[in-house]
């Protein structure tokens, strides 16, 4: 216990002795949190829409002001061209066309089908999909009124509908901020505890200091937990830090058991560590390190679901989460924070983290080498 | 006890195609300063990596006070102080949480074996709030022999203490490697440095992987076969070029400010003054001398070569 302690201690000594570190345990949260979380957002707010209305008739503008009216779109543009129209869009500067076609209003009147065209940029598929949902509701809206008022002239009894109102739970006003937060925390935390760690020992290798380590009676898992201990004590502040911004700057709900969340947090951590910890191992300079774990840092933070569900994901990829730790903690740490789920709810995932990371440790112990 | 403090059997090693040792064998008595001499590259600093369990050899049995380097290294290592060429203790730690760092690591304490390193870190001391990145060689060498003596270690295994260090501290560290010899400790140390050679009590001298020799430094000056002369004059490359072309010489190489000339057979002063001035030089000062490790080395690495 002595021998753990002394190099824990040594290595906090070092960790804040080293210049750039106190501002990156610190300034890092906020500008990932300040940042990305008012980035990273789904919310369409200027939807750039050209309009080419042939039939320049009382329901048209009528349909046009619909779209002027809603805080989604900017109408910079009205045209009679076709031509004109979708160069507007080739040239990226329109997001979404809207076509009226000549005899829109007449057959609107006299009972007929009328059309609209909508010719979507799809160059960010989740933009266009977004864009049309937008449209497309506020045509239906626009439909309900023109139904309801030309059926009233004919028919004074007023038309009952069906309507359909939505209530988003854990979210109600699908609020991508609070959506994105804790996913935002789960990528930094790991962020500064993995790199960190797995930086250290390399550093040691190339510093030459790793040979008189090696030659004490040190033994492995003492040296790996020595260097454990640390870089999972800062991650755990990390994650209290960045949810105690996140409560102040963004209110976020704080639903669940705050004991819950970090205790998988600390067996998360645990795996993260000895992920960073066991590449450390392998690698030979912190160069061979940085460009290790930026590979698997991106691939899994992509296929963690921060972005885009995981159930929408084919099976194979769904699979591959089985060994991606992110994709653990991304689910509970929303579940816990949004739903107030407790140890029940996410006693699968912690399990199954408990033993990946007594695998991915126990790894990393056998494949330090004290002997070349 | 064993009868020896290390002994070194058959040890070979290779890093690919490259032999760095081979068929090594020498022992080291308890309590003696051995020198293991050589050019870079001739394999000691692998021998010692060896010694101290951070390599395996290839073949051959290697033991320190009875431990098998390979099979007990857990013991070597509580047995042994290394002291790798490279500065290998943390830039960032002070001169004392260094050495309280390795004191922890071996489970002992600075007080407790204070005593062993007393001479060396009282040097050190006024700087123990100062990082040791910030030392000066002669200081960063101090402050690593005594991280490389604070557990007591019955061997240390020093590999070329003394490269890069000034000529004073050089002195000085050779002075408390003497004393560290009288509180039983085996030192075994590396240097390409031949004037160190004849402060060890038995020297090795190590080239490509094979030792040439190993013996008292006396015994090795003893052994030196040619008679040999020391000529200076004005005109020192010049002189140098046609000594190695003479004839009559054996060898001829630079040794400070003059040269160091080995005849063959009878051939003598006479014959070298005579040659020089044929050659035209003037002034030239011809003496004999006693040969030097130095020359030893240049003998033996020539024979070893023509071989």
């Amino acid at each position: 216990m002595r021998t753990i302690g002394i190099i824990i201690r040594k290595e906090f000594i070092q960790i804040f002795r080293d210049k750039t570190m106190l501002p990156i345990i610190i300034v890092m949260p906020f500008v990932q949190l300040l940042v990305l979380v008012f980035a990273a957002t789904f919310e369409m707010k200027q939807i750039n829409m050209v309009i080419v209305d042939q039939d320049q008739s009382a329901s048209s503008r009528r349909l046009i002001s619909k779209f002027e009216g809603s805080p989604f779109f900017t109408i910079d543009g009205s045209t009679f061209s076709d031509e004109q129209a979708n160069d507007e869009l080739l040239a990226g500067r329109s997001d979404i066309i809207l076509k009226i076609p000549n005899g829109f209003e007449k057959n609107l009147v006299s009972g007929e089908v009328s059309d609209v065209q909508l010719l979507v940029n799809a160059i960010n598929a989740t933009v266009a999909g977004l864009t049309n949902a937008y449209s497309n509701y506020v045509i239906a809206d626009f439909n309900k009124q023109m139904i309801s008022e030309n059926v009233n002239i004919i028919q004074p009894v007023k038309l009952k509908s069906v309507d359909v109102t939505y209530s988003y739970w854990y979210n109600p006003e699908l609020n991508y901020k609070i959506y994105m937060l804790p996913g935002i925390l789960v990528i930094l935390i790991t962020i500064i505890g993995a790199f960190l760690a797995a930086l250290n020992i390399v550093r040691e290798k190339e510093m030459g200091t790793i040979e008189q380590i090696n030659v004490t009676p040190v033994q492995k898992f003492q040296f790996i937990t020595g260097k454990l201990v640390p870089f999972w004590i800062i991650a755990m502040f990390e994650l209290g830090f960045g949810l105690t911004l996140g409560k102040i700057i963004f209110d976020i709900p704080i639903v669940g058991n705050l004991g819950v969340l970090f205790g998988f947090a600390g067996v998360y951590l645990l795996v993260a560590l000895g992920l960073g910890l066991l590449v450390s191992t392998m690698a030979s300079t912190q160069q061979q390190v940085m460009f290790i774990i930026f590979f698997f840092l991106l691939t899994f933070i992509m296929m963690s679901g921060i972005f885009t569900p995981v159930e929408s994901m084919p099976d194979w990829a769904q699979k591959v989460n089985i060994i991606n730790p992110f994709a653990y903690f991304m689910r509970v740490i929303r579940m816990v924070l949004l739903k107030g789920s407790g140890f029940r709810d996410i006693s699968r995932e912690f399990f199954s983290l408990l033993i990946y990371a007594a695998i991915i440790l126990s790894l990393a112990v056998w494949r330090y080498r004290k002997t070349a | 006890m064993p009868d020896y403090s290390i002994i070194i059997q058959n040890i070979s090693k290779s890093y690919g195609q490259v032999k760095a040792l081979t068929d090594v064998s020498f022992q080291v008595e308890h309590s003696e300063i051995f020198g293991l001499i050589g050019p870079d590259g001739a394999g000691k600093t692998t021998l010692f990596r060896i010694l101290t369990s951070l390599l395996i050899p290839d073949s051959g049995v290697a033991t320190v006070e009875g431990f098998d380097v390979v099979k007990s290294y857990k013991q070597i290592r509580q047995i042994t102080g290394y002291m790798p060429g490279r500065f290998s203790l943390y830039y960032d730690l002070t001169v004392e949480e260094n050495l309280n760092f390795f004191a922890t690591i071996f489970g002992t304490t600075i007080e407790e074996n204070y005593h062993l390193i007393r001479d060396i870190y009282v040097q050190i001391e006024p700087f123990k709030k100062r990082r040791a990145g910030n030392l000066s060689g002669g200081m960063k060498q101090k402050l690593a022999l005594s991280c490389a003596l604070i557990h007591k270690p019955k061997v240390l295994v020093l590999d070329e203490p003394t490269t890069g260090v000034d000529a004073v501290s050089r002195k000085e560290f050779w002075e408390m490697l003497a004393k560290l010899k009288e509180q039983d400790i085996t030192i075994i140390v590396s240097t390409p440095y031949m004037d160190e050679a004849s402060l060890c009590d038995h020297v090795a001298l190590i080239q490509k992987g094979k030792i040439m020799t190993i013996d008292t430094p006396a015994k090795i000056i003893e052994a030196y076969p040619d008679p040999l002369y020391k000529v200076s004059g004005p005109n020192m490359f010049n002189l140098l070029n046609q000594l190695r072309n003479f004839p009559k010489a054996k060898s001829a190489h630079r040794f400070g400010d003059s040269i160091h000339v080995a005849m063959k057979g009878d051939f003598g002063q006479a014959e070298i003054e005579d040659f020089t001035k044929e050659k035209g030089h003037e002034e030239i000062q011809v003496k004999p001398v006693n040969a030097t490790i130095e020359d030893s080395f240049m003998a033996l690495m020539n024979t070893n070569n023509d071989k």
